[in-house]
């Protein structure tokens, strides 16, 4: 039956409609993470780290500070999985004990730097002129020097540690994350939503918190995951260089530090905490891939 | 194309200036006392304030600026707390060595890297780009001193194909640059190979097509010199972190460079000589980046004319 | 005495993406004589882009895929050939020219390279005689100082003249067809009169059939020899074009025609389709349009017509014009 200028449609049709799922983009994102099966396996291997790190020394088979005179640098075997250090010490206990400073020297680091790179981008974005002009320029000088350069060069001057660690790496991711959202400022700020509030007469700080801030959060996340990698990669290279943890502290590249003298006949005291960098940074390192390909709409390989 | 050099050369000017401040007041951020730090803890005294007189100490700061600047501008770089000997021939001794590591590790990191990712980009979704792309963020993580140990345990120690340290042969150079230009190799596969994958997509890439031309031609006469732009920019950053990389490796492979220096020197408190290598490094970094500039507006024709 | 230089049956080609699959074209038949203008009309959506792409198989890093129908091209089948052998039919037989002149010509190298390699790679020239073809292509296009435009580079043209430029790519090693891809839709009005006024010189010198795109009735009214009206994925009504704006079958041809308000029409309000074109991802079930027709019967909710000829060189794809199925429904 056709009426004239009345579209009828068929039941069939209609209730096709009501079926079909709302996406919200957050929904989206789980949807194009669980796709990422690399990323998933790197998230739940970083989870278990955080278990590491909380409950580890309580699970070390052996202390990792006192020593054992009578199986220094005895290689892998059922007893120590990971073999001895030159004190005797298990390797593997330490390992564990190190993944807890690892975390904590990562985590700190990049929180510190994100979150005042993140207010550094945001004010000069947003108010532009002579502060962003500023801004940029304290990051240009910063970005003059490469980031472990600069680490070492504060160490330099505050002294080793690892406290002065965390602070080093702080400072060199802040340029970057200024940078980053600094550019998701200005485009969001182009934005006509944000025009609007504007012309309401939105207060600054408002707009900036309540329009800008979450355009720019998924940038933000995928740096700040992919800076934890770096952050414990250069952590554990002060370490190894001497300008960090110091023995007997068991941080991965200060264990690496002290193995380096038993290269020839006890590779393993070198190569274990090696191994653990390694697969710590890749975990965290997949995982901002994953993010990356989750949340930009734009990567539809 | 000269303007546009020109215009870029004025620029790095006032990042110089700001970078000459911030070096030079290195000594003065460090907690205490500059004249006690360089006279030493056990020093009277008489003895500090003599040295903060030789040093210019007692003078207003913007006078020892402006000492400072003109003395490096005359290449006198101060004396090493260490050796007494001039800063500048400490340098200068140990610059080649460092040079030379980190071209050949450039030069093979940007082979690798390139290959790696355009064969990637182009077998997308098959195995060889699962296999590249996992090799790239494994070059990323991997700790380069951890790399470099392992790489003389197998190399040097048990098949004794290479020396373990030192700078005396072109053998010694292979392990090395290896080592330092695996993470940037990494890094610029992965940049390559997204570069590439956005060009593909262009409009003009379907016109080659469409004209008949094989997929080979395609991907390596028109893909390929666009997608090189942004990578070839990105390569110039990527020298820092071969700067810094270079820090690492030396250490690990007593390499007789700036670097291993620059180690020493921080540990011993050497403060002219840890200043004059950081300026040195920062110099380097900031002149590639304009080389890289400069390079970018010969392979982009639409840049100059902006 | 087979005419026909193009003949395309049933073509099938879907859109493959994690979610499943999208039948962008979805049984498309339709056929282009030796020098004629065949317009293809539809609304964004129907899939006449994708179809040009796959008679050229042009779907290398799209997530589309041909799979089923056939092309015959001068009796030869498009889809079974090697990747070779449409390499040699590419630009050489047949020459595609797109909807976006700006970005569809490479930045990095000069005008005369770029033209100048189709005709190397098909007509076998040597560098200089290419250049001279070259320079003669572009003088036949219209392009003012063809010797120093060849040197230079394509950001330092405007659109019409980079357009210009494509058609002489595209004419430079003499086609039998020629397919243009809403090749005015991006430029001025002025500017498109002229592309349109060369398209036509060329296809009266050179005998040139040409496959013409387009959403513009009037492009077609001025244009094409006949024309082909696309739909969701298929096409809905052929005839040749004095049929078509005279005789016009299909309701959703009317609709169109219908929205084109002309000199001296006496209305308050301008005619639309109601409704919207359907989601590729969620057809409806039975004839893709029924939902805005206005003329809808209850059939038309359960099957999809075939496409009948419903008189002499007019076929239409619509239960309106099938009496014996009709009949029988109710």
């Amino acid at each position: 039956m056709a009426n004239n200028g009345i579209v009828i449609q068929s039941s069939e049709q209609v209730t096709q409609r009501e079926v079909e799922k709302v996406r919200t983009p957050f929904l989206e994102f789980c949807r194009k993470f669980k796709k990422q099966r690399l990323a998933m396996v790197a998230g739940c291997f970083i989870v278990l780290l955080f278990l590491i790190a909380l409950i580890g020394p309580a699970i070390a088979p052996y202390s990792s500070i006192e020593p054992d005179y009578e199986n220094i640098l005895s290689p892998p075997s059922m007893e120590h999985l990971a073999g001895t250090d030159a004190f005797g010490r298990d390797i593997f206990s330490r390992i564990l004990e190190g993944t807890r400073i690892s975390l904590f020297v990562g985590l700190t680091s990049v929180l510190v730097g994100s979150i005042a790179g993140t207010v550094l981008g945001l004010i000069s974005g947003y108010y532009g002129k002579w502060i962003d002009s500023l801004i940029m320029r304290f990051c240009d000088v910063l970005f003059a020097f490469p980031g472990i350069l600069l680490a070492i060069g504060i160490i330099a001057i505050l002294g080793p540690g690892l406290g002065n660690v965390i602070i080093a790496v702080a400072i060199f991711s802040i340029p970057i994350f200024a940078r980053i959202v600094r550019s998701s400022t200005l485009s969001i700020k182009a934005t006509v939503f944000v025009e609007a509030a504007q012309s309401i007469g939105a207060a600054p700080r408002r707009i900036i918190w309540k329009h800008i801030f979450p355009g720019t959060v998924s940038s933000i996340i995928v740096y700040f995951t992919m800076r934890i990698g770096t952050s414990i990669l250069t952590a554990a290279s002060l370490s190894f260089l001497g300008l960090g943890a110091q023995p007997p502290s068991p941080e991965w590249g200060a264990m690496l530090s002290s193995g380096r003298d038993f290269l020839n006949t006890a590779p393993h005291v070198t190569f274990f905490p090696g191994l653990a960098i390694f697969i710590t940074v890749l975990a965290f390192n997949l995982l901002g891939d994953g993010l990356r390909d989750a949340l930009d709409p734009k990567l539809k390989d | 194309m000269f303007r546009y050099t020109v215009k870029r050369l004025l620029g790095i000017i006032p990042i110089l200036l700001i970078v000459s401040i911030f070096i030079f007041m290195f000594v003065h951020m460090i907690p205490g006392d500059p004249a006690r730090l360089v006279a030493g803890p056990d020093a009277g005294q008489k003895d500090v304030e003599l040295v903060r007189q030789q040093l210019g100490l007692d003078k207003p700061i913007t006078t020892q600026y402006y000492t400072y600047i003109s003395n490096l501008l005359q290449g006198d770089l101060g004396v090493s707390m260490k050796t007494k000997r001039p800063v500048y021939d400490e340098i200068a001794q140990r610059f080649m060595p460092t040079f030379w590591l980190t071209v050949w590790s450039m030069a093979w990191a940007i082979v690798f890297g390139l290959l790696i990712g355009v064969i990637s980009a182009t077998k997308r979704n098959k195995w060889q780009d699962y296999a590249g792309m996992f090799s790239a963020v494994s070059g990323i993580s991997l700790p380069s001193f951890w790399l470099g140990l392992m790489l003389i345990q197998l190399f040097s120690v048990k098949l004794g194909w290479f020396p373990t340290g030192g700078s005396d042969s072109w053998k010694s150079y292979i392990l090395p640059s290896i080592t330092l230009g695996a993470g940037v190799a990494a890094v610029i596969a992965r940049f390559a190979r997204s570069s590439l994958m956005e060009i593909l997509k262009e409009d003009y890439i379907r016109t080659g097509r469409a004209k008949g031309l094989k997929e080979n031609v395609v991907v390596w006469r028109h893909a390929l010199k666009n997608a090189m732009i942004p990578v070839i920019t990105m390569t110039g950053l990527q020298f820092g972190f071969l700067l810094g990389g270079s820090i690492v490796v030396e250490t690990v492979f007593s390499w007789p460079g700036l670097g291993r220096l620059l180690i020493d020197s921080v540990s011993f408190r050497d403060y002219p000589l840890i200043q004059a290598e950081m300026l040195l490094f920062a110099l380097e970094f900031i002149l590639i980046n304009l080389l890289v500039d400069i390079l970018y507006g010969v392979m982009n024709p639409q840049i100059r004319y902006k | 005495m087979n005419d026909k230089l193009l003949e395309i049956s049933n073509l099938k080609t879907y859109f493959f993406s994690d979610k499943g699959h999208v039948p962008a074209v979805n049984g498309v038949d339709l056929y282009i004589n030796k020098g004629e203008t065949l317009g293809v009309v539809g609304e964004s959506g129907c899939g006449k882009s994708v179809t040009s792409l796959s008679i050229m198989r042009l779907l290398t890093d799209t997530p589309g895929k041909v799979v089923d129908g056939s092309i015959l091209f001068e009796g030869r089948d498009l889809l079974s050939l090697s990747e070779s052998e449409i390499r040699e039919v590419r630009g050489n037989e047949i020459a595609m020219i797109f909807q976006e002149p700006m970005t569809s010509l490479n930045p990095v190298y000069k005008i005369g390279q770029q033209i100048g390699e189709a005709v190397q790679l098909h007509l076998k020239y040597d560098k200089r005689k290419a250049r001279e073809h070259v320079i003669k292509m572009l003088k036949l296009v219209g392009i003012p100082r063809a010797e120093e435009i060849i040197d230079e580079f394509p950001y330092q043209l405007s659109g019409g003249m980079r357009q210009r430029i494509m058609i002489a790519m595209a004419m430079s090693c003499d086609p039998t067809l020629l397919i243009a891809d809403e090749p005015t839709t991006a430029l001025d009005v002025t500017i498109q009169a002229q592309i349109l006024e060369l398209m036509r010189k060329l296809k009266e010198e050179k005998g040139t059939a040409i496959m013409l795109i387009t959403h513009d009735l009037g492009v077609v009214a001025e244009m094409c020899d006949r024309v082909v009206v696309m739909y969701a994925g298929k096409v809905v009504e052929e005839a040749d074009v004095l049929e078509i704006f005279e005789n016009p079958k299909h309701p959703y041809t009317k609709g169109l025609l219908n929205s084109v308000p002309k000199l001296g029409q006496k209305t308050n309000r301008l005619e639309s389709i109601p409704g919207n074109v359907p989601n590729p991802a969620n057809m409806p079930k039975g004839c893709k349009f029924a939902p805005r027709c206005t003329q809808a019967m209850d059939i038309c909710q359960e099957q999809d017509p075939d496409l009948l000829q419903i008189a002499d060189g007019h076929q239409c794809r619509c239960f309106l014009y099938q009496r014996e199925l009709t009949k029988e429904a109710q």
